[in-house]
């Protein structure tokens, strides 16, 4: 079998790149190879699925009629196992090989567990494909308590869940604040305040020593000694790179794969993009920063970059970027925090009634935001710190406004 | 062919901040006079500043649509509005990261985002908006109409770098379509290879290169013998200025007197500027051409432009109308009515066409140049039948100066201040003198006033 257009992966990065190739070739063959049994489906709504707000078959990004009108050839649960550019060729786990002009690796990232003496003895679960969330959600409907290791996005999003569904939850998270990669000590204690009013017990700084069986759930024992008793066991401690199947292939890898800025990987004809993806950070170095917008920016230049557009744009590097909501309150972070002297912190909110603010600004231009409870447009954030706009002549307006100021100036640009 | 919508477009400067809109929209949406509830954000002025504003732009390659990990948005195929479904939505907030509008934004009050849905063509803020500050733009309708329709053109004219009669003849011709048979007498047109060389023509309809002098008549000749054999085309005339108002007036003349059944259309880029650039009876008073140079004795042309178009509506013409590529919207509301009147009747188009290379204008502004024609009242735009009159289509009520207008352009570049203040004069009066035909024909006709 052969495609003239190969991508690995369904989800945000795959779908764009997908999208990019039809607006500039409408014929050339293409293929959507996904290990997955669904339809696409984007990762981040998972904990919604868990939670019951949205059904598993309603979550769909594309369905077969818009796969069909495009002529793309999806093809569910096929497992590339591995990938061999020489012959611009890859092998299912079904024994099919596929032959490819132009390859894109969006392969995604798998849970990454915790070395936690025991884990392999216990029944536990994870969040990042459609089956685990129906299979956890399925879970919660017998549990009375639960365990979640990990206060990332994901683990305090379900163990929110569980708290709705009357489940006894603790929150376990090896670094000293919840949503550290986001959130800056004092933001994260207004999230972990309204967390333990709704009854979830944070344990911060805390971690896994052992767990074992105990009835059909397990027993944890902390790193401080104490022991836990839950019916159910969360892992969220964050991804990994989906790269095993490339081992021998040729394709330059670090932590993910070495991209440069418009998605190339150190082979011809062979792309990647999202979260399997190493590539520009705004500040410098090759990261990889999960989020779904990078996945989405990163598979449209890779798809427009396949199919010989001259028009496109490299990319301009990963901007950690996250909105969130929590028991009906909304945080948002776009950018990053302080890294060292020169940079202007101006914090102000109210704490006590979970308003919060902290904006960081360097050399006149928007390095990071954060606000909670406090709306910003991120879309807007973003693009200044993108743009790199002068903020100095408005800088007391926009400490004082960031959303009215922020408003303002990309209105004047786009006008 | 992809297809074109319908949008909001906002003049900050006629926006005086007064709200009204986020009043309608939030009683639209909300049923509320509570502004927090609109989704059209007037945002107020600062010192020195105009009114800025925060709305969706119903964008054709939209990132909020693509952020959304729910599918709970959508680019509608048939509105081109970008649809949000409430049953899908898990306010994740992740498409107000895509946008840098602020046109999809959370909204404390009502508890998720929100963002306008175009009242489905009928927005509420357009309407209450006492200065016509926002506007329903419908300029879609005339890529949806024709550019699926075959260009009768071929690929590759060599016109000039930033030529506008491409663009023309194109638009035209594509509505005009298959059915018809174009004159065009010497000049850009055919200098551009339309009427083509070694047997084949850069046309795919009957082209014929008249001569300067002959165009008007040849063409009613023709177009008498298609009604002869029964056949049923337009014939069209794409002509210069020069072959219109100087070597080829006579002929013109003569069938707009006849009222022969053809479509003429003058472009005017005052002057010969297919042979070098030397003046013509339509070039402005001022302009350098090779044949009114600047030097010690002549400072460009010294004699004023005749008023061709008005000389037009003086014959008995079905129709006369001035257009300009920059107003599109406009010439293509006055082909449609030319093409209908030429079935019967004489129909006479003047379009303006500045010339970037004759004219010393940068290739990259020439529809900026047409737009400064009409803001400046240098190039009215209006309309003329003989049982209605004389009528602005696009009457400019506080003009740009002149000067801002000639300063854009090389071959005024030598002008005095004296010049200057000559030409303004000029446009003044001129205006005055259609302003004068407009108030006559509305005391003809009471009920066509404008």
């Amino acid at each position: 079998m052969r495609s003239k257009y190969m991508i690995v992966g369904s989800s945000h990065a795959a779908l764009e790149a997908a999208t990019a190739i039809r607006l500039i070739d409408a014929d050339g063959t293409l293929t959507l190879l996904t290990r997955d049994a669904h339809l696409p489906y984007s990762p981040t709504i998972l904990p919604y699925v868990v939670s019951g707000r949205s059904q598993p078959d309603n979550v769909v990004l594309r369905d077969q009629a818009y796969f069909n009108d495009n002529a793309i050839v999806f093809v569910p649960g096929a497992t590339v196992v591995s990938i061999d550019p020489a012959q611009s060729s890859l092998r299912l786990a079904s024994g099919d090989t596929w032959r490819y002009d132009r390859l894109l690796i969006a392969t995604g990232a798998a849970p990454m567990l915790p070395p936690v003496r025991g884990l392999t003895d216990v029944p536990f679960h994870v969040l990042r494909s459609l089956d685990d969330a129906i299979n956890l959600r399925q879970a919660m409907g017998q549990a009375r308590s639960a365990i979640v290791l990990g206060a990332g996005l994901i683990g305090m999003h379900t163990a929110e869940n569980m708290a709705k569904a009357d489940i006894a939850v603790t929150v376990v998270e090896l670094q000293s604040h919840a949503l550290a990669g986001y959130f800056e000590p004092r933001a994260s204690a207004i999230i972990e305040r309204t967390f333990a009013r709704n009854g979830i017990s944070m344990l911060m700084g805390q971690t896994l020593r052992s767990v074992e069986r105990k009835g059909d759930g397990c027993l944890a024992t902390l790193a401080d000694g104490q022991t836990i008793a839950a019916d159910l066991l969360l892992l969220c401690t964050g991804v990994k790179p989906n790269i095993g199947f490339l081992n021998g292939s040729g394709i330059e890898v670090d932590t993910g794969i070495l991209v440069d800025d418009l998605m190339r990987t150190n082979l011809p004809n062979i792309w990647a993009a999202g979260d399997v993806a190493q590539a520009r950070g705004f500040w410098g170095g090759k990261v990889i920063n999960g989020i779904l917008p990078n996945a989405v920016g990163q598979g449209r230049i890779a798809g427009l970059g396949m199919a010989d557009d001259a028009g496109v744009t490299p990319f301009a590097g990963v901007v950690p970027l996250n909105t969130y909501s929590f028991f009906g309150q909304q945080a948002i972070s776009v950018g990053r925090g302080s890294t060292g002297s020169g940079f202007e912190i101006e914090e102000c909110g109210n704490e006590a009634d979970g308003v919060y603010r902290h904006i960081v600004l360097k050399d006149g231009q928007l390095v990071g935001i954060a606000t909670i409870n406090d709306f910003i447009d991120a879309g807007i954030m973003w693009q200044l710190i993108l743009r790199g706009t002068d903020l100095s002549p408005v800088k007391a307006e926009f400490i004082a406004n960031p959303q009215l100021t922020g408003r303002r100036l990309m209105s004047q640009t786009w006008r | 062919m992809g297809k074109c919508f319908s949008t909001l477009q906002f003049h900050t400067s006629r926006c005086d901040g007064c709200g009204d809109c986020m009043t309608a929209c939030a009683q639209a949406k909300a049923n509320t006079d509570d502004q927090a509830y609109s989704r059209i954000h007037i945002l107020p002025k600062t010192a020195g500043e105009v009114v800025e504003l925060a709305l969706c732009r119903q964008c054709a390659d939209p990132i909020c649509v693509m952020n959304c990990p729910s599918g709970a948005l959508s680019k509608n195929g048939d509105t081109g509005v970008i649809d949000w479904a409430e049953s899908k939505c898990v306010n994740c907030l992740l498409c107000t990261a895509g946008c840098a509008y602020a046109g999809i934004v959370y909204e404390a009050k009502v508890g998720h985002v929100a963002k306008c849905d175009l009242c489905d063509g009928d927005p509420a803020c357009v309407k209450v908006c006492p200065s016509e500050a926002i506007e329903y733009r419908t300029a879609a309708r005339i890529f949806n109409a024709y550019a699926g329709k075959e260009d009768m053109f071929c690929r590759g004219l060599s016109a000039c770098h930033g030529c506008n009669s491409e663009l023309l003849i194109r638009h035209t011709m594509r509505m005009v379509g298959p059915d018809s048979v174009v004159a065009a007498p010497p000049g850009c047109i055919p200098g551009m290879g339309t009427v083509g060389y070694n047997g084949q023509t850069g046309a795919k309809v009957p082209i014929f290169h008249s001569l300067l002098t002959n165009t008007a008549t040849m063409l009613a000749g023709v177009k008498m013998q298609y009604n002869r054999v029964g056949r049923d085309v337009t014939a069209i005339a794409l002509a210069g200025d020069g072959g219109t108002s100087d070597a080829g007036f006579q002929s013109v003349s003569g069938a707009a007197e006849r009222n022969d059944p053809i479509l003429f259309i003058c472009v005017d880029n005052e002057g010969y500027m297919n042979t070098g650039m030397q003046s013509s009876g339509v070039t402005p008073y001022g302009s350098w051409t090779s044949t009114t140079p600047v030097g010690g004795q002549m400072q460009g042309k010294r004699t004023e432009a005749k008023n061709l178009p008005i000389i037009m509506t003086m014959h008995n013409c079905s129709y006369v109308a001035t257009a300009s590529t920059a107003f599109l919207e406009d010439y293509y509301a006055k082909l449609e009515k030319a093409i209908k009147v030429a079935k019967t009747g004489m129909a006479y188009l003047h379009v303006h066409a500045p010339c970037p290379t004759g004219w010393r204008f940068p290739s990259g502004i020439t529809t900026e140049v047409c737009r400064m024609q009409v803001r400046t009242n240098f190039v009215a735009l209006w309309e003329y039948d003989p049982e209605n009159g004389l009528r602005f289509t696009h009457p400019v009520d506080r003009p740009e100066p002149v000067a801002d207008y000639l300063k854009m352009i090389g071959k005024y570049r030598h002008l005095s201040e004296e010049q200057i203040a000559h030409i303004q004069r000029t446009v003044d009066e001129k205006i005055t003198y259609l302003r004068q035909l407009t108030v006559m024909a509305a005391t003809r006709h009471p009920a066509s006033v404008h």
